[in-house]
């Protein structure tokens, strides 16, 4: 690797806790198996081979909120919906994060009406908002290297 | 058997059950009175061999007055045709008699248009709303609901739309 060399026969590495604690959590998050609408196709793509999200450490797409730390809200979110979208949010266990894939889910996107939630940050508080309609794999994977940045930099007290 | 002849043989059967029959390109609408709606129907599944339902569903012609039209999309199988049955309701009296004892598929389609558009359906086994929550207050495909709920937002705009929206912080 050549940081042993740096190190010589020490066997020892200082870091503080927050950060090798940070650095674990953000390369291995497990997002929720959470498809609502056209985003979820895309999603799907990003975890399967030719893009390839188990490069990030993410590969395990859980089917159960209790066992994942990072909900994608891929899609849009109907009025009808967002009961059982808090209902999921509130099952996952801390620490856990937020992405908003998509327009619909950032913004209500083109869907300005009574049946849609105009931006699911007014569900769940939202840590990365992705662009597009919907958007591309390479979208969604900078998405989530930003959440890995976002993550890297979290005081430890935030999950108290 | 041609749109022509049809109309004529309904004619003949149902007499002043129908208002008026329009045929537009071989397409024929039947406009029926409220009150002879299911004569009609029952007719034109018994005797024509209308045997499918295949939709029904609700117009908002706002502001003209009879203001909704009920519209019944029939088909017949073995004939191979279809017909359209049209009712007017007025706004103050948004009621009509149901058709689920005829088509038992009429059971959704009613629910949709009473959730939709607030049509009560007289002898409906289970007039509940099918599509929004049941708390919803309102029926949203009415003209008089706006067709957007929030302010697009722009430049000039954007920090005051901002401020009034309801965000999560937990």
């Amino acid at each position: 690797m050549g940081l042993e060399q740096k190190l010589g026969d020490m066997g020892i590495v200082t870091t503080s806790l927050e950060k090798a604690v940070n650095w674990a959590r953000s390369n291995a998050i497990w997002p929720m198996l959470f498809g609502l609408a056209c985003c979820a196709i895309e999603m799907m793509s990003t975890q399967a081979s030719r893009y390839d999200l188990s490069r990030f450490g993410m590969e395990l797409m859980r089917a159960s909120p209790r066992q994942s730390d990072l909900m994608i809200v891929a899609g849009r979110v109907s009025r009808k919906m967002a009961p059982v979208l808090r209902n999921l949010y509130d099952q996952m266990p801390d620490p856990k994060w937020v992405i908003a894939m998509g327009d619909c889910a950032s913004c209500g996107g083109v869907f300005n009406n009574y049946a849609i939630v105009q931006g699911v940050d007014e569900i769940v508080p939202v840590d990365v908002y992705v662009a597009g309609c919907p958007p591309r794999p390479e979208t969604l994977i900078d998405g989530i290297m930003k959440l890995q940045e976002k993550i890297k930099h979290e005081p430890l007290k935030k999950w108290q | 058997m041609g749109a022509n002849e049809l109309t004529q043989a309904l004619r003949e059967a149902l007499g002043d059950g129908i208002a008026d029959v329009v045929v537009f390109r071989d397409e024929v609408t039947l406009n029926v009175p409220r009150e002879r709606v299911i004569e009609v129907l029952t007719h034109l599944r018994d005797v024509q061999q209308f045997d499918m339902l295949t939709d029904e569903t609700c117009v908002d012609y706002y502001p003209r007055e009879p203001r909704f039209g009920i519209l019944y999309q029939l088909y017949s199988i073995p004939r191979n045709i279809r017909v359209r049955v049209k009712v007017m309701l007025s706004e103050y009296d948004p009621t009509l008699p149901t058709a689920v004892g005829l088509y038992r598929n009429a059971n959704w389609l009613e629910r949709e248009i009473y959730d939709l558009f607030g049509i009560r359906f007289e002898g409906h086994p289970d007039l509940r709303r099918i599509l929004l929550p049941p708390d919803w207050q309102g029926h949203p495909l009415r003209k008089e609901v706006p067709v957007t709920v929030e302010e697009n937002a722009f430049t000039f705009n954007r920090e005051r739309v901002d401020a009034e929206k309801p965000y999560a912080t937990e």
